[in-house]
């Protein structure tokens, strides 16, 4: 079990702070690390893959410190976002130059192997700037896989990829991670996200805004009334009984269902049940609106 | 040093177009001297303006510039050093690789057109004492420009200033310039080996030899610091 831990880790450019003052452990499985842009999230890989200094605290890698220590790559693949690859060379070429640079016992069976998992075998014989933007793409999680890392930190991997390729890289993710590897992947898009993991690290101007599953971040909220959408028998007189309950702060009735907002989240899921059976009333469903991972991170930009 | 980092890096220089910049000047020494030879002039008015103002002092420099900056400063440019960075590499594996790909591209496309200029000339001992200049040349020169990639932005620029206003200006000003100055230093040596009367070396082949090997050890030990704790900047540059 390898895992990535930032402790007090800031990082400053001049004047301008990109990291301020950032906890956090990342452990094995999906990890999204959430931020709109310029949030300082491709800064915290940077510091993670130890191509970046901390000005203060400290980054390390199962243990090892990440930054000037390169033994640390052992154990850890990065796909950075700028798509940067030695357009002059095919991806076999690429994916086994990497592994000979990892020293790896056997180079080529490695190189199958990655470019196997990736399935670029097809192209692997073409030059890398004949590719699309996908290909390239997983060409580089190729050469980032070629040496079995227990940590794989990816930059924005979904950027400018079709919806196949997409649907193709979060299965891979998916895979990897029940394996038992960490992996860490950055992205703005929240789709994205809440498709892949529950798990997310929320980075709001350089700080961690959130950490931790965000249903779970969620129900923490409890600043913010939660809302439900309630079918049943009979609607309008489960209306009517709601309201008279301490932690119901409103209801209204939209197109056939009860929205609900309740105040406590915990004291309103526990008398829900009892209250409908007392009044003889039939519930056919209850949804959390806004328990999605776009209402917890717009809760989390505006505060 | 690697196999793979030095066949990757002289895959990556011989296939950009930068790598035909180097073509012209060679071209224009061998022409030169053919030019001088085809004159019917005694070799002693034309032959030290072509072997040691040109070619020792021209294109050994400005080629040591042009392979000696892009052999890691292009890699840097385009982002592609992140690949080299993430691998569990001693630093001065890849610097050390990288140098050495450097020197040998710089003596072989300033060694061979020297020394042919020089047996077109008739002059076999020119033609030995040129190539070792050329070879100790390229090592200083590559050495120092290397590092200066890893220094600044601009190595090119700072290259040239060093060429142009220290080697070129300032040495003939101040005589103790001279002692820093690596085309003295390759002169010094080719004419230790040539002892032929188209070279003009000034100063002694000790010193050349002593500060030539100090700049390849503050080039390279430099160099490798620096990468060392080379810290990767946004996307944004």
């Amino acid at each position: 079990m390898t895992s990535v831990e930032l402790t007090e880790v800031s990082r400053w450019y001049g004047n301008v702070v990109a990291v301020n003052d950032v906890t956090l452990t990342v452990g094995p499985g999906l990890t999204g690390l959430l931020g709109p842009n310029g949030a300082g999230k491709t800064t915290v890989l940077h510091l993670m893959a130890g191509l970046l200094a901390p000005s203060q605290g400290k980054v390390t890698v199962g243990d090892q410190s990440a930054w000037r220590n390169p033994e640390m790559y052992r154990q850890l693949g990065l796909v950075t976002e700028r798509e940067s690859v030695p357009g002059f060379l095919t991806a076999r070429e690429f994916v086994l130059a990497s592994a000979k640079l990892h020293k790896l016992p056997d180079p080529e069976a490695a190189t199958r192997r990655a470019l196997g998992i990736v399935e670029m075998e097809a192209a692997q014989d073409r030059e890398i700037s004949t590719y699309s933007k996908g290909m390239r793409q997983r060409t580089r999680v190729a050469a980032a896989l070629v040496h079995d890392p227990k940590v794989l930190l990816l930059d924005e991997p979904f950027n400018g990829m079709d919806p196949r390729q997409r649907m193709h890289m979060m299965d891979l993710l998916h895979r990897m991670a029940d394996e038992g590897r960490t992996i860490l992947f950055s992205s703005h898009i929240l789709e994205e996200v809440e498709q892949l993991s529950g798990t997310v690290q929320v980075i709001v101007s350089g700080r961690l805004a959130a950490s931790g599953d965000y249903r779970h971040i969620r129900r923490l909220m409890t600043n913010r009334p939660h809302v439900f959408t309630i079918s049943s028998s009979d609607d309008r007189r489960l209306a009517t009984v709601l309201i008279g309950q301490e932690s119901v702060s409103g209801v209204s009735m939209t197109d056939g269902s009860l929205q609900v907002h309740a105040s406590d989240y915990g004291t309103f899921t526990r008398a829900l049940a009892k209250l409908a059976r007392t009044s003889d009333i039939r519930l056919t469903s209850i949804l959390p609106a806004d328990e999605s991972l776009e209402k917890v991170f717009s809760y989390l930009v505006a505060t | 040093m690697n196999t793979t980092v030095m066949a990757l890096t002289t895959r990556a220089l011989l296939g950009r177009r930068r790598i035909l910049l180097l073509l012209p000047m060679p071209l224009v020494l061998i022409g030169l001297t053919l030019i001088g030879v085809t004159s019917g002039s005694g070799s002693d008015g034309w032959g030290p303006l072509v072997f040691g103002g040109l070619g020792l002092a021209v294109v050994l420099p400005l080629t040591a510039l042009i392979v000696g900056s892009s052999v890691l400063g292009l890699e840097i440019d385009d982002g592609t050093i992140t690949h080299l960075l993430t691998k569990p590499l001693p630093r001065s594996e890849i610097v050390l690789s990288k140098l050495c790909v450097a020197w040998l591209v710089t003596t072989v496309a300033v060694g061979v057109p020297l020394a042919i200029s020089a047996l077109i000339a008739g002059s076999p001992a020119l033609a030995a004492g040129l190539v070792a200049g050329a070879l100790l040349g390229s090592l200083a020169y590559t050495a120092l420009f290397l590092a200066l990639s890893l220094i600044t932005k601009r190595p090119v620029a700072v290259g040239l200033v060093y060429i142009m206003l220290w080697e070129n200006l300032l040495v003939g000003f101040v005589d103790g310039a001279k002692v820093f100055s690596v085309q003295q230093h390759a002169t010094t040596f080719a004419n230790t080996i040539a002892k032929s009367p188209m070279l003009n070396d000034t100063v002694p082949v000790v010193t050349a030899m002593i500060i030539a090997a100090v700049f390849v050890a503050v080039g390279t030990v430099g160099a490798t610091l620096r990468l060392r704790s080379f810290a990767l900047t946004g996307e944004a540059t």
